[in-house]
């Protein structure tokens, strides 16, 4: 089992702030368009994600158990 | 010197006293602090309030990251960091940066440094209820995001 978790405007876009599922294997971009295609989210091309807390690239390969956070353009400070 | 975290984020109001113990040192001659607050007016939007959501323990460590930086760039600078989450009203700190090193200019430098990349890097977004409505801060409306895809690991990078 994969932990997605959302934030700021996905949060409110998907209206919760996390989804599992089962979808080891894919790679983080395929996650992204998985969530495009089968959740109706807008384009998540400008979107960060990081697996379990750091930034991570497109072609990571997502394993069992790995928490994925996808990570709006940030605005603290 | 403070045991406490010294890269915080919290959903309580701030107190920049506390912050400022955390890097207080005797080898030291200078403390900068940077208080973030709420703005009332952005191009002549009016801001009511922020709402200022974080992942929290990510973010926590990417201050702490942030912090290797600066160790890597001024060795002797020490810095403490605490963001706020949650509403905050007109004035409000939403974030407080205390540096302190042996000599000023270091503790100016890493101090704006640090800021400059927790625009960058840190999970941490803002909400915005104006007087005509709200949104989250940080689409593509407001500034460019990541050209290279992911975050730069420097502030130089550009």
């Amino acid at each position: 089992m994969i932990k997605i978790l959302f934030f700021a405007r996905l949060q409110e876009e998907i209206g919760k702030d996390s989804l599992n599922i089962e979808k080891a294997g894919l790679t983080v971009d395929q996650l992204k368009q998985w969530l495009e295609k089968e959740h109706g989210l807008q384009s998540l091309d400008q979107t960060m994600a990081a697996v379990n807390e750091d930034y991570a690239d497109g072609s990571e390969v997502l394993k069992e158990g790995d928490t994925v956070a996808l990570i709006p353009p940030v605005s603290g400070g | 010197m403070n045991k406490e975290k010294r890269f915080e984020v919290t959903d309580h109001p701030i107190s920049t006293e506390n912050v400022i113990q955390k890097v207080t040192r005797r080898e030291c001659g200078a403390i900068t602090t940077f208080i973030g607050t709420v703005r009332e007016f952005t191009d002549g939007k009016r801001t009511l309030r922020l709402e200022y959501q974080a992942y929290k323990d990510m973010a926590e460590k990417m201050l702490a990251q942030i912090d290797k930086e600066v160790q890597e760039k001024w060795p002797d600078a020490r810095s403490a960091i605490t963001h706020r989450t949650g509403t905050l009203d007109i004035s409000d700190a939403a974030v407080v940066i205390a540096v302190s090193s042996p000599h000023r200019k270091t503790a100016y430098e890493a101090n704006e440094y640090i800021i400059e990349r927790i625009k960058q890097i840190v999970p941490i977004w803002k909400k915005e209820y104006w007087d005509d409505g709200s949104a989250w801060i940080g689409d593509q409306l407001e500034k460019t995001p990541y050209p290279k895809g992911k975050p730069p690991k420097g502030a130089n990078d550009d």
